[in-house]
Order: C-alpha cells, then structure tokens, then sequence
C-alpha cells in the first residue's frame, strides 16, 4: 500500500509561441492515506487526466511536488494503470498482454492465470483482443493493472461508455480485488454515482483550470449496492446543498 | 458462402491466366517466327542446356547472394535511419534534404560512382545496390515511425516497462506492416539493380550472363536467365514473405 502526498502549485501546458501557457491545474493539495479508496470527480477538461499523468509519473513538468511514498513517481514502486480505453496490444494475446507488464517472471506467470480465473477469462487466454468485447478488454486491461500486486492504483474513468450492467459488473470486480490485494486507489471519474458507490472519499474539482472544491468523505457502510438508496440518498441530498458547486458535471443517464 | 466459393475458384483462375499468358507467347512467336522472339519451349530447353553443366545454377547463386547482402544491408541501416527520422522532428530536419537527394540520384551514377572511388570489386557492387534501396527503405520506415501510437507507448511508461521488451513487444510489433512492404518492394528493385552492377563491372552472375548473350544476340538465353531468376523471386516471397506476412498479421484474424 502507498501514501500520497500531492502539493501542485501548477500545472500548465505550452501552446504556441505568441500565446501564454494553459494552466490545467492549479494549487492543488492533498493526502491520501495508504489503503484509501479516493475517487476524484469533475467536469470535462478540468485535468483530471493531467493529475493522473503527473502522479502516474507519465508526466514530469509541474510546478509542485508529487510524492508516492515519500519519493517522486518516476524513481518509485510500479503503480496499476487504466486508462479510458484498454490500451491492449493487439498483436499479443490476452495472456502475454497481461504479461508484458511483469517484473519478477517465476511468480508472474501463475499469478497472471490466477486474475485470469477470477475474471472469468481463463477461456480466452490465448484470444487475441480483436475477438474481445468491450467489457471483456476492460478486464484484461483491469487484470494488467493488478498483475504486480502494486500499492497504488491509478484508474481514469476505466468503465466509460460501457453499458450499466457491464459497468456494474467490473465495479464489483474491482472492489473485490481491492478487498483482496489491499491496495490505494485513485480513481477518476465524472460520473457522481460511480464515485458515490466506490470510494472511501471524493474529491470534487472545478473546471479547468482544476483545482480541489470539495473533499468530502464517505460514510456509507460496505458492502453498497450501486443504484441503493444511500448512494441515492447521498447524491441527491449532495446535488440540494452544492447546486452550483457541481454544475458541469455530467451524469450517466439510466438505461 | 459466396465468398467460400470465391477462394475455392481462386486458384483456378491463377491457372488460367497463367495459361492464357503461356498460349499467347506461343502464338506470337508462331507469328513473328523469327529469332528475335523464341517460343516458351524453346526457352525451357535452353534453361535445362544452361543448367546442364551447373553454369545457370552457378551465376543465379552468385547473383542471389549479392541480392541478400545488398538487401539486408539496406533493410538494417534505413531501417534504423527511418525510425530515427520518425520519431525525431530534428534529425528528421536535418537530414531530410539530404534524403530527398539521395532518392534522386540515378542509380546508374552511384553504380558509376562506386566503381570509380572504391574500385572494380565486390564491395562497389554490394555498397551501389544497397545505397540505392536504403533512402526507400528509410522513407518507407519514417511513415512507420510517424504512425506509432503514443498512447500505447504510454502503458510501458505507466507500467515501467524496461527499454528492450518495449522496443520488440510494443513498437516494432507497429511497424511490420512497412517493414514488410519495404522488404516486398525492396526485392524486386534489389534485383533489378544488381544486374546493371553485374553487367557493369563483374564478371560473374546473371547481369554479366546476359550481357554475353546481349553481343552474340541470343535472345533464348537472356529469356531462359531472367525467368530462372523470377523463379527464384517467386519462392522467396512464397516461402518467406507470404509466411511471414501471414504470422504478423495473424491477430487481424
């Protein structure tokens, strides 16, 4: 399990040479302890993604500090990573894309058929992700992301555009390997149920450039269901006292 | 099912226009009945003469080997060139004049050129047909490179993938459909130019072949080479290409 201490002045991106900078983050300060469970919530292009990249270490250039575990991101332990789409390579087998990730090759191998079974894809071992559906992707994809056993997990918006039982399925799975591989867990989202239903807190952004409105811990007792009335409760009882606070945020419409 | 019953069919229709192209031949050569145009038996014959004594067998093995030095020299080195170029805006600043240049040089002048500084030998001829297929190759490779999915090369950054098993699981895997259109065109181009190096300054191998029969006007000859030499084109792309094309591509499947 990982701590993370986040202190970002800013964060901006070059654009060209006759135009200032566009600041995507702005004074940004967290902590998250180890085991958390975090989900980080706001609208489009509030650098959502930026802050992923820059705590997944994909991203250096930042005014500020980021710290995994007391270090910088880059020299630290391998962390889990999702990302919107699957990133699969589609020239390797579902089997040897989970693989490729590995680290310690003797106990990665059983380990790797081990997530296999429990996603239910050992049948699809050795398919190639052309012959995937979009749900079973994101498993391979989920699957990678525990291969290493890592202590911080690094999740952006990893179930969108799924359709709602998918989504719920692959909720479910990945509060159980959380349960079971305890391990920190920063996830991304801009869908308020999802962020209700998964996470120990939430952390609320404004639009860009983003910066940290609301951090906001839950109570709810677990095991939750997703469509409950506490997780409905919540929201709506949310969305009454921050009107404004959350408006931009865009919500998945029921089936 | 209609396209079942198009691959059954398929080869037949290989067939067929192989025979057409076969009667068509024939039936010119009845026509013209001259020497300057042999029928297709009368250069099957000449092939089986030339290969009587080894001599056919002989100067095709040696054009063959300069064709593969030539050709993976070129493949290694553009290869390598193009990847840079792709992946770097200031290399590929840099060299690219120097680029287009050397894609428009005539290949007759390098061969020329070769000869002239670095001799009449083995290692002009080598290094003539292989400066002439590199900037193709590189060109080729550098919209490969151009192409590479970044997004993908950012899951090795997030996993802290090591630098080898990124090259060959991640990037490489993206340029094997231009690797192989390069290696496909390169072929026959290689080929071609290895004869003028031949015919220019060797004394061995299919071009010098042919331009002994040039100066006694055996037209059969030159025939009877150059179809040995196709057929042997022909069972490198069936027995490498083809196979290879179809592993790397097995996925799509």
């Amino acid at each position: 399990m990982s701590s993370l201490d986040i202190q970002i002045v800013r964060k901006s991106y070059p654009r060209g040479s006759d135009q200032a900078p566009l600041t995507a983050l702005a004074d940004i300060q967290f902590k998250i302890e180890e085991g958390e469970f975090v989900s980080v919530v706001g609208p489009s292009g509030c650098g959502k993604t930026t802050l992923l990249n820059l705590i997944g270490g994909l991203d250096t250039d930042v005014k500020g500090s980021i710290l995994v575990d007391g270090i910088a991101p880059t020299n630290g332990p391998v962390t889990g990573h999702m990302f919107q789409t699957p990133r699969l390579m589609p020239w390797l087998t579902v089997r040897e894309n989970i693989l490729l990730v590995e680290n310690d090759g003797a106990v990665n191998g059983r380990r790797a058929d081990q997530l296999l079974t429990e996603m239910g894809l050992a049948n699809f071992a050795d398919t190639y992700p052309v012959h995937l559906s979009g749900g079973m992707r994101r498993r391979v994809a989920l699957a990678r992301a525990f291969l290493n056993e890592p202590g911080l997990l690094l999740l952006d918006e990893p179930f969108l555009s799924l359709d709602t039982p998918v989504a719920n399925y692959l909720r479910r799975m990945l509060l159980d390997l959380c349960a079971r591989r305890s391990a920190t867990v920063l996830f991304v989202t801009h869908d308020l149920r999802e962020a209700l239903y998964l996470a120990d807190r939430v952390l609320f952004m404004s639009g860009g450039p983003g910066s940290i409105v609301l951090d906001l811990p839950i109570d709810l007792p677990r095991p939750r269901e997703p469509e409950s009335e506490g997780v409905e409760g919540l929201r709506i009882n949310l969305l009454k006292n921050h009107p404004k606070l959350l408006a931009g945020l865009v919500e998945e419409k029921d089936p | 099912m209609a396209k079942a019953a198009n691959s059954r069919s398929e080869p037949w229709f290989r067939v067929l226009s192989a025979l057409v192209f076969l009667a068509t031949w024939q039936a010119g050569a009845e026509l013209a009945d001259s020497q300057l145009l042999p029928n297709p038996w009368q250069v099957v014959q000449a092939i089986f003469d030339h290969s009587a004594d080894g001599e056919l067998l002989h100067h095709v093995g040696i054009t063959l080997a300069r064709v593969a030095v030539s050709f993976f020299v070129a493949m290694a080195f553009g290869t390598a060139l193009g990847m840079v170029m792709g992946s770097n805006r200031n290399w590929n600043a840099a060299l690219d004049g120097v680029l287009v240049l050397a894609l428009n040089i005539p290949a007759l002048v390098v061969i020329i050129l070769c000869y002239l500084w670095f001799g009449l030998g083995e290692f002009a001829a080598i290094l003539a047909v292989a400066i002439n297929k590199f900037p193709v190759v590189v060109v080729t490779m550098r919209e490969g490179a151009r192409a590479v999915d970044g997004d993908l090369l950012q899951v090795a950054r997030a996993f802290h993938i090591e630098p080898r098993r990124t090259f060959f699981q991640i990037y490489l895997p993206q340029l094997y459909p231009y690797l192989l259109a390069s290696a496909r065109s390169g072929l026959a181009l290689v080929w071609k130019i290895v004869l003028v190096v031949e015919l220019l300054g060797r004394s061995d191998g299919v071009g010098f072949q042919l331009s002994i029969f040039f100066q006694f006007f055996d037209i059969t000859s030159i025939l009877a080479y150059s179809f040995a030499f196709i057929a042997v084109v022909m069972v490198i792309e069936l027995a490498f290409m083809a196979p290879l094309d179809r592993r790397m591509s097995e996925w799509r499947t």
